[in-house]
């Protein structure tokens, strides 16, 4: 984990050699596929791989039925070190999110990306800054102006789970702000944006999907996306406001960016050709209207990258975790 | 009443032959999902949920529902048959009902149970019906404190009933409570007490030790006391249900108190199974009959069962009206609905007036289909008991070790739900209580999450507890559970010494 | 945990040895309790308790009823009641052995295969049933399974050799 630049060049060779020895002949599952989720049921990763059970079936993609199997225990640690322990296996996926960087570093459950392959990135989640729509700010820069003008540990912001996404997005929101705030975690997104609607919190970093019923019911409000760029759906969505409309919280002067990894991994030691068969097959999932219907309404941002790209993709965002997660101290102590 | 009409607009969806045909289809499915141990409403709803995708939302809403309905239903009757309480619910059913099929009562037993089940699903949904917005507002007000507080209430209903000794049902809460605790802790995205064994990772659910301390430690009973069930005698015909039903109606108060906690579980995101434990708990203490409790009591199972099915349903409507998930199986279903395009949320109500009423009408058709399915099955259901033990043991065995490896997909567990079975044989023999330690086992880790969010909030102070009127009262009830022995012995020593002062 | 002192009933484990023995383990699942309890912390940060905090203190209850109950089962006087007798744990154990094994072996030669034999063996051992009865029963139930489970529910359970061979 240390030697990051030897790990990012291991990975780009891995899958180099594996896009350029693509062979002629197609391969094709003979049994059930398994997707793996290391995440309870009901969630967003439960819910795309889910999703794409159904267009799989729906649209007759695979000759093979798609099983969705969740295995979320240690925060996902379980799912994912059953792929890593299933060398060969060509049946099994696993769909992550952020708990692919965070979950080893926080844990010191011993798995890596690096011990499985990559197959594909399906689409990158957002997060966006919410507030209560009855609270007094309306723009990024009263938040912050809030949260400058009182003493430590004033504000309140939820968010799912301990030591992932939404706290390490926490901690950078304190390195820009310079002031701490209180986190709360809960046990889903959902549950995080109904806190925040009952004032039970002061802000949260839901991603769309899970908030954007109450941002529809004047609930709350959205302050800034923590992405790179506007999301790309111009849609109304609340009033004359699109998704399109949330400004990025870089322009808005909050220096905060972070998406979230929705892509595929399968075990270690299988073949091209067989991650060619999983890429493909993703490929037709991405093409149909179901699937740009889900892109749609969670606004997610949707990039496709496979091969050497999403390797160095996740190389760089292992990179990323792991100053974040080191500078906030939730690297595990040695055990 | 716009209510009304719409209500009526949603009948005229529901009952399309083929949404009918649906129903039937997902409470036997249900009922299927219910009975399997390990393979619960939630894991049923979410394997079948890919299949709806080709269907309109409100046909898919009405099989998935259906399933769930089902589910609720099939829980209650391995608990009664064989111990086994094949969803967290109906882990208070077995108190009272497995002793009456024991006696050859199971018809009445699961009678008495499937018509609970559904009064307490038919109070929700009229609640629902009536006053959705309302209840659903008051839902916002459950911070973590409040949470802690329904937990708290929880426990202290329920504590201090058994009749074993004191250190032994103390001992057993606690191992509980620590089995709990094993794995991720929510708080701090820390392990613990996992020593680096990777099969401890998801820790000890609930339905291992369950499948284990409740059903292999009743087979190793029956084993040591011979082969023979004793429920052999089981009346197998449908005239038990109309005989049962005669006797019902007496209960009417303790299922309109069941039903009011189970719809304020149900809506407060707790769930039911603190629901049926409280239910359970409280029946005990208030009915007359209350030390015949756990010794096949028929108010033992229309408490909880009515309380469960209550919870069940009203945790549906934070579900519809907020997108917050009351149960794991509704946390599912709202999967469902993000999937079919559907944004629960507060506008749901208003713009997809189909969709919700034909789920309001589907609650009600779907029970009532349920009901007449499950009760005509009821023969059947008991005349299982008849089957030889040496035939059903083996079978139960190997369903058993499905079903534990079902919950994690984790061969391990299929080890540990022997050793719970081991374990609960020993305690059971040398008077440990298993109740204690399996609400631990369900409701501890929660009840920690939630006090320590609720600390977290407050910057480490216990004034979280006390901070507003809603969260002093629960716990103020709560301590009042706890103490209630004493309570009651003094206030009937007082009484004793006015009737004294009185005479004199 | 069975551990023969009595000499009255002569034909079994005592009562009283098997309470001393089930108290004893509880207290050591506690003391594990505490020593992993400890490695996280149990002390009470500046946001509320750490993660070993509930933990140690369930721990030192444990331990703490543990030694009441101990001490209740030495004050008692021996009333030389059995636990049970041997000829009623060896029926019991007729039961724990075969399922043992069946669930340490399930996940190399597959739940259904194990399944078969466990009932098989169950039926034809200790309900003295005719090898075809046993037989029958034995190969429905997992086949009902087999179909319920990975073709109609889509769950996938432990495969074994013979699964792999028919191509599942």
């Amino acid at each position: 984990m240390k030697t990051t630049i030897r790990n990012l060049s291991l990975g780009v060779a891995c899958l180099g050699f594996a896009l350029s020895s693509l062979p002629a002949q197609a391969w094709e599952p003979t049994h059930p596929i398994e997707i793996i989720v290391p995440a309870g049921t009901g969630g967003g990763a439960d819910q795309m791989a889910r999703t794409m059970q159904g267009i799989i079936t729906k649209h007759s993609l695979s000759k093979q039925p798609v099983v969705v199997i969740n295995k979320a225990g240690g925060a996902g640690g379980e799912g994912f070190l059953d792929v890593k322990n299933s060398k060969g296996n060509n049946h099994k996926l696993i769909i992550t999110l952020s708990n692919l960087f965070t979950t080893p570093m926080a844990t010191g459950i011993p798995f890596n990306w690096k011990d499985m392959t990559p197959v594909a990135m399906m689409a990158l989640d957002e997060f966006v800054l919410w507030v209560n729509a009855d609270s007094p700010y309306k723009t990024v820069k009263d938040y912050v102006d809030a949260i400058k003008s009182k003493p430590d540990n004033a504000f309140k912001m939820g968010g799912t789970g301990s030591k992932q996404e939404d706290q390490i997005i926490t901690v950078a929101l304190q390195k820009a702000t310079g002031k701490k705030m209180i986190y709360i975690p809960q046990s889903g997104g959902g549950a995080v944006a109904v806190q925040l609607v009952g004032n039970h919190i002061d802000s949260s970093v839901n991603n769309p999907i899970e908030a954007v019923a109450h941002w529809r019911a004047g609930k709350l409000r959205p302050l800034c996306v923590f992405d790179a760029k506007k999301l790309d759906y111009k849609d109304k969505i609340a009033g004359d406001m699109s998704w399109n409309d949330i400004p990025t919280c870089k322009s808005a002067g909050l220096d905060v960016e972070y998406v979230m990894l929705r892509g595929f991994f399968m075990p270690p030691g299988v073949k091209p050709e067989e991650v060619a068969y999983y890429v493909d097959l993703f490929k037709k999932v991405r093409e149909t209207p179901e699937w740009k219907k889900l892109m749609s309404d969670g606004a997610f941002n949707q990039s496709f990258m496979v091969g050497a790209e999403y390797a160095k993709w996740v190389a760089d965002a292992e990179k990323l975790h792991e100053g974040l997660m080191k500078e906030a101290g939730f690297l595990a102590k040695s055990n | 009443m716009e209510e009304l009409a719409n209500l009526f607009h949603g009948f005229s969806v529901v009952l399309q032959p083929y949404n009918i045909m649906l129903m039937f289809i997902g409470i036997v499915l249900g009922v299927i999902v219910g009975v399997l141990p390990g393979l619960g409403g939630a894991n049923g709803v979410a394997i079948l949920l890919p299949l709806t995708f080709s269907m309109s939302p409100t046909s898919a809403i009405i099989m998935l529902s259906c399933i769930y309905w089902g589910a609720l239903f099939g829980g209650a009757i391995t608990s009664i048959l064989f111990n086994i309480p094949g969803e967290p619910w109906s882990v208070a059913t077995t108190f009272d009902g497995y002793p009456m099929a024991q006696q050859g009562r199971a018809g009445e037993a699961l009678t008495a149970a499937f018509t609970s089940s559904f009064v307490g699903a038919l109070f929700a949904v009229i609640m629902i019906t009536l006053v959705a917005p309302l209840v659903a507002n008051f839902a916002l007000r459950f911070g973590p404190a409040e949470i802690f507080s329904v937990y708290f209430l929880a426990f202290c209903s329920f504590i201090g009933l058994s009749k074993e000794p004191p250190f032994k049902t103390l001992a057993s809460m606690m191992i509980g409570f620590g089995l709990g605790a094993v794995g991720l802790d929510q708080v701090t995205g820390q392990l613990r007490l996992t020593f680096g064994f990777e099969s401890l990772l998801s820790g000890f659910d609930f339905l291992i030790a369950v499948i284990g301390l409740f059903g292999i430690g009743e087979i190793l009973l029956t084993m040591e006391e011979g082969l023979s069930f004793r429920g052999k005698a089981a009346k197998i015909n449908l005239k038990i249900v109309f005989q049962t039903w005669k006797e019902l109606p007496r209960y009417w108060m303790l299922s309109l108190r069941s039903c009011l906690i189970g719809c304020w579980m149900g809506i407060s995101p707790a769930g039911a199974t603190p629901a049926s434990f409280m239910s359970y708990g409280i029946a005990k203490r208030i009915s007359k009959r209350g030390k015949n409790f756990g010794k096949g009591e028929i108010e033992g199972v229309v408490a909880p069962e009515t309380a469960a099915h209550a919870a069940g349903t009203a945790a549906l409507l934070p579900m519809i009206s907020l997108g917050v998930p009351g149960s794991p199986t509704a946390a599912v279903l709202l999967g469902g609905l993000l999937i079919w395009g559907l944004q629960p949320g507060p506008l749901l109500f208003t713009e997809q007036k189909d969709f919700v009423w034909g789920l309001i009408a589907s609650m009600y058709m779907g029970n009532i289909v349920g009901l007449i399915v499950v009760l005509t099955c009821v023969p059947i259901f008991a005349a299982i008991l008849r089957i030889p033990f040496s035939v059903i043991a083996p079978i139960i065995l190997v369903l058993c070790a499905i079903g534990a490896y079902t919950v994690n997909n984790n061969a391990f567990d299929v080890v540990m739900m022997l050793v719970f079975g081991i374990a609960g044989y020993f305690m059971k023999k040398t008077n440990y209580p298993l109740a204690p330690m399996v609400l631990a086992i369900v409701l501890g880790d929660k009840a920690e999450e939630s006090f320590r969010q609720s600390l977290l909030g407050s910057q480490g102070s216990l004034s979280a507890f006390w901070a507003n009127g809603l969260v002093s009262t629960i716990m103020t009830l709560g301590l009042i559970a706890l103490f209630w022995p004493i309570l009651q012995g003094l206030w009937t020593r007082l009484r004793g010494a006015a009737g004294l002062r009185a005479a004199q | 945990m069975s551990d023969a002192l009595n000499e009255s009933g002569g034909a079994g484990p005592s009562h009283r040895g098997v309470e001393i023995g089930v108290a004893v383990f509880m207290a050591a699942l506690a003391l594990i309790g505490v020593y992993g309890s400890l490695k996280v912390g149990i002390g009470w940060a500046d946001e509320g308790p750490q993660a070993g905090f509930f933990p140690f203190y369930i721990s030192l209850l444990v331990l703490i009823s543990c030694a009441v109950n101990l001490v209740q089962t030495f004050t008692k006087s021996d009333d030389g009641a059995l636990f049970a007798s041997w000829a009623q744990l060896r029926k019991v154990m007729s039961v724990v052995v075969p399922t043992a094994i069946y669930v340490f072996v399930l996940t190399y030669i597959g739940i259904y295969l194990a399944s078969a034999l466990l009932i098989a063996t169950f039926m034809r051992w200790l309900g003295r049933y005719r090898w075809s009865v046993a037989i029958g029963v034995a190969v429905l139930v997992p086949v009902l399974t087999f179909f319920m489970f990975e073709k109609w529910f889509l769950v996938p359970l432990p495969k074994g050799p013979i699964e792999r061979y028919l191509g599942f």
